[in-house]
């Protein structure tokens, strides 16, 4: 008989992978089972937490492990980070979203920013184990904020590295590298690109007039993540489209990128006074 | 002899009302209740027991009533609704019972829905319905260890849930959200319907050996394939109509424009009016604008009435006589200081540079011709259009079934609307699967869930007992 040695949602690993960036490891036996490349959970942390969005990032379906990977920018992340091992996330439901499309399709390039490039290492390890030649860009403000380098190394044919003060690897963005990449005239069948909004709006303009189809996996806020409440709206192809059960994948050359980045500062006020608060209580 | 008016409930003074969440109908005191009752003339026709979805015994209740026998009366409603607390508070009352009864050619029907609502609470209160609560629990019979799957938990996933129970089978109720109760939950607000109420049946649920599992979104999580793989004999989707519709119109991804549900799910599940100490934010502005007018729409203005906002506007297309709303809700809002802008369609929202919203271009309507439903048609009154301004909108114009099942599960069939089509016992199209709620009727009512439920739980014992699946 198979003994329970956890309990649901408890905590069994963490990593500091960077400044402010932690890799947790969640036992949860049920997401872990079906989760695939592309979807996330929602999380929410205590009576009082609110309910966020973050992807699943690795799983271990023998283990019953779902890995996260999460940057603190506000308290629902700063609440997350300060859980240890042994403790429980009050409540997590998932795999939630549409798995990515994982097909042969030729010559993928999968493009990361920043806590994004968590979000694209399944991707890249399904597409390369679905046959794909892939390319992996991965960039990041500097050296000490760039993750999961090795995992993308060992899933990639080929990685390129960036960042903004040109501390490691191409001074830049990857927005620019894909451009030099497609300059190039190497053959494309397919860009995946996942990081802040604004990150993947660029790639969208970098890939379109060369036609390559480009995907992007849309991060809108969230409240319920199983389409009733439309938090997530956005607009793609001049249509609303809930981020959380119609995607979170979408054609990136449909998305409406500035509706999203606006609607993504709605809550801006409230997010600076609730972070405030909640360090100063804690301090 | 004339006939005496209605004993119309107590309610929160106006002023206590719009700045907390507290229930604003206060309900009968036993004399008041006797009082009413004595009201009903127990006419032998009893149309007052067909206007019920769940045929209660209406005039056999309400003359125990009369009688001052509260426990008799609660027996009496218990026989055919499982959560007369909840349904005496929210039950369109003037569309149903209470709409047909003989008085109503007075304009004075009995006021039924408040004499089921007392005797609820009576029996809440004296602590009877958990006595006999607790005898159903200890009376429980086996079954065999048959494990049933229950998913949703609102009033149809409740209902079902409690019978199957009951009946001796091992239920287990899966709920997506972290909370279970449903629309009772995230929807009505507190101030029609204290959660008190909701988590009440719940525990009794949970008194009953239902395994509550709250975080699994079905289809997501497990499919229905799975829960019948996995041992379960058979499946119950009460899922609900909870996909709100937007209007499709420009504009409407602004900031500070939500679905209802959104705002209500904020303020109800999340406590978003607790904001910063719950973490849920919420943004209420000066002038809000709610579009549609069911009782969606009056709870969403209301709610933004005990918010703080300045001012609250209902902007409905046709007329406050075609208003699906209940009555008294629609009262209650108006008491509390909501503003209506009739005849009135939205047909763009304006925001400014950041895009947040400003303004809702709208068009004048006026009446027509009776459509299908017989209600008359808003027509739109050509170079009618003016801006209405406003800096926060929600949006109540209806909501359609959730199509993650239908799209995990192509075996279930559903119609156009995307509701699961049952046959009228409530099978769905996948054997061993039944539907009931909202997931079938489309937008309907609490009891109307409750009742189909309680239809589908007595299919789903037979075709067990009888050995069909
Ligand atoms: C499908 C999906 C998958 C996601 N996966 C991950 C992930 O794997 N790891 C991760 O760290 N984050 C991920 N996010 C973003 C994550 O949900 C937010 O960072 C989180 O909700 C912030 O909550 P908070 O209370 O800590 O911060 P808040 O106080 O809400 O916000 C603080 C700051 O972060 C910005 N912000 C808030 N929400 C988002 C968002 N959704 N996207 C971008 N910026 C945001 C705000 O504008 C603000 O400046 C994902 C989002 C979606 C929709
Ligand atoms: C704001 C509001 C006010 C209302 N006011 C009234 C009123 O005054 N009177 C009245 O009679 N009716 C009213 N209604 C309508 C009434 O609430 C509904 O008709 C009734 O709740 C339907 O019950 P149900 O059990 O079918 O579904 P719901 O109550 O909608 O419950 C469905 C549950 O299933 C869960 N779920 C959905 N999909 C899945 C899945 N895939 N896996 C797991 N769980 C899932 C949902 O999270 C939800 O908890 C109102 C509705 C709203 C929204
Ligand atoms: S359940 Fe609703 S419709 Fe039926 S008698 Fe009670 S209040 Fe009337
Ligand atoms: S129709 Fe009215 S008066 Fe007649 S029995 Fe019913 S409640 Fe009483
Ligand atoms: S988050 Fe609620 S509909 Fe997408």
């Amino acid at each position: 008989m198979v003994r329970q040695l956890f309990r649901l949602n408890e905590i069994v690993e963490k990593k500091e992978l960077a400044p402010r960036i932690k890799e947790i490891k969640v036992y949860n036996p049920r997401i872990a089972a079906k989760a695939r490349a592309g979807q996330f959970v929602i999380v929410k942390v205590g009576e009082e937490g609110e309910r966020i969005p973050l992807t699943i990032a690795d799983w271990d379906r023998e283990k019953g492990l779902i890995t996260i990977v999460f940057q603190e920018v506000g308290v629902s992340t700063y609440k997350l980070g300060r859980l240890g091992v042994g403790d429980v996330i009050t409540d997590v439901v998932g795999p939630l979203g549409n798995p990515s499309e994982i097909e042969k399709f030729g010559t993928v390039v999968c493009v990361g920013g920043g806590v994004g490039i968590a979000a694209i290492y399944p991707m890249a390890k399904e597409l390369k184990k679905a046959g794909n030649r892939v390319i992996s860009i991965i960039g990041a403000r500097n050296k000490d904020l760039l993750i999961y380098e090795e995992e993308m190394r060992r899933v990639s044919d080929e990685l390129r590295i960036t960042t903004d003060d040109g501390s490691k690897g191409r001074k830049g963005f990857v927005s620019d590298e894909l451009r030099d990449l497609l300059n190039s005239g190497l053959k494309v069948d397919r860009v995946i690109a996942v990081g802040p909004a604004i990150m993947m709006k660029t790639c969208a303009d970098v890939t379109r007039p060369f036609n390559v189809k480009t995907i992007v996996s849309l991060n809108s806020l969230m409240l319920c993540g199983m389409g009733m409440c439309g938090a997530c709206r956005v607009e793609v192809g001049g249509k609303t489209r809930f981020v959380c059960v119609d995607g979170p994948d979408f054609d990136a050359h449909q998305v409406n990128f500035d509706v999203l980045i606006k609607r993504l500062n709605a809550y801006k006020a409230e997010e600076q006074l609730a972070l405030k608060r909640f360090l100063e209580v804690k301090a | 002899m004339p006939v005496k008016d209605r004993v119309e409930m107590r309610k929160l003074p106006v002023e206590k009302r719009i700045r907390s969440f507290e229930e604003v109908a206060l309900g009968y005191t036993e004399e008041e209740a006797i009082q009413e009752a004595k009201r009903c003339l127990q006419c032998p026709p009893r149309p007052c027991v067909q206007g019920c979805p769940v045929g209660i015994e209406i005039p056999r209740f309400i003359k125990k009533i009369a009688e001052g026998d509260f426990l008799s009366a609660y027996k009496i409603i218990k026989e055919r609704n499982a959560i007369p607390a909840i349904t005496g508070r929210v039950c369109p009352q003037e569309h149903q019972c209470e709409g047909v009864c003989v008085l109503n050619k007075l304009k004075k029907p009995t006021a039924i829905g408040a004499l089921e609502r007392f005797v609820a609470d009576w029996a809440l209160k004296e602590g009877v319905a958990k006595e006999l609560a607790e005898k159903e629990i200890a009376n429980r019979p086996s079954n065999g260890n048959i494990k049933v799957a229950v998913v949703g938990s609102g009033p149809a996933g409740i209902t079902v849930a409690a019978d199957l129970a009951k009946l001796g089978y091992e239920v287990t109720m899966f709920e997506a959200l972290h909370k279970p109760g449903g629309v009772l939950m995230y929807g009505i607000p507190e101030f029609r319907l204290p959660k008190r109420i909701v988590e009440y049946e719940i525990d009794y649920l949970r008194r009953l050996g239902v395994d509550i599992e709250t975080n699994v979104l079905i289809g997501r999580t497990y499919t229905i394939k799975d829960l019948l793989e996995d041992g379960y004999k058979a499946v119950f989707l009460g899922t609900g109509a909870g996909t709100p519709k937007f209007p499709g119109i420009p504009g409407e991804t602004l900031v500070n424009i939500y679905s209802a549900n959104e705002f209500l799910t904020r303020v109800n599940l999340m406590k978003a009016y607790l904001f910063p100490q719950y973490d849920t934010p919420i943004k209420i502005g000066k002038r809000v604008a709610v579009i549609g007018g069911g009782n969606v729409a009056m709870d969403a203005a209301r709610t933004a009435v005990r918010l703080g906002a300045e001012e609250v506007y209902i902007l409905y297309r046709r007329t406050e006589e075609e208003m699906p709303a209940r009555r008294e809700e629609v009262i209650n809002a108006k008491e509390e200081g909501v503003k209506f802008q009739l005849l009135t369609q939205p047909i763009r929202f304006i925001g400014n540079k950041d895009d947040i919203l400003t303004g809702i271009e709208c068009i004048r309507m006026q009446l027509g011709e009776p459509d299908a439903t017989g209600r008359r048609k808003p027509i739109p009154v050509p170079g009618s259009e003016f801006i209405f301004e406003a800096d926060t909108a929600i949006i109540a114009i209806g909501a359609h079934p959730n199509p993650l099942i239908a799209r995990t599960t192509p075996e279930i069939k559903v119609d156009e609307e995307g509701r699961v089509i049952t046959d009228s016992e409530l099978r769905t199209s996948m054997k061993r699967v039944y539907a009931a709620g909202d997931i079938v009727l489309g937008e309907a009512t609490v009891i109307e869930a409750m009742g189909t439920g309680r239809r589908a739980s007595q299919t789903i014992h037979r075709d067990i007992s009888e050995g069909r699946i």
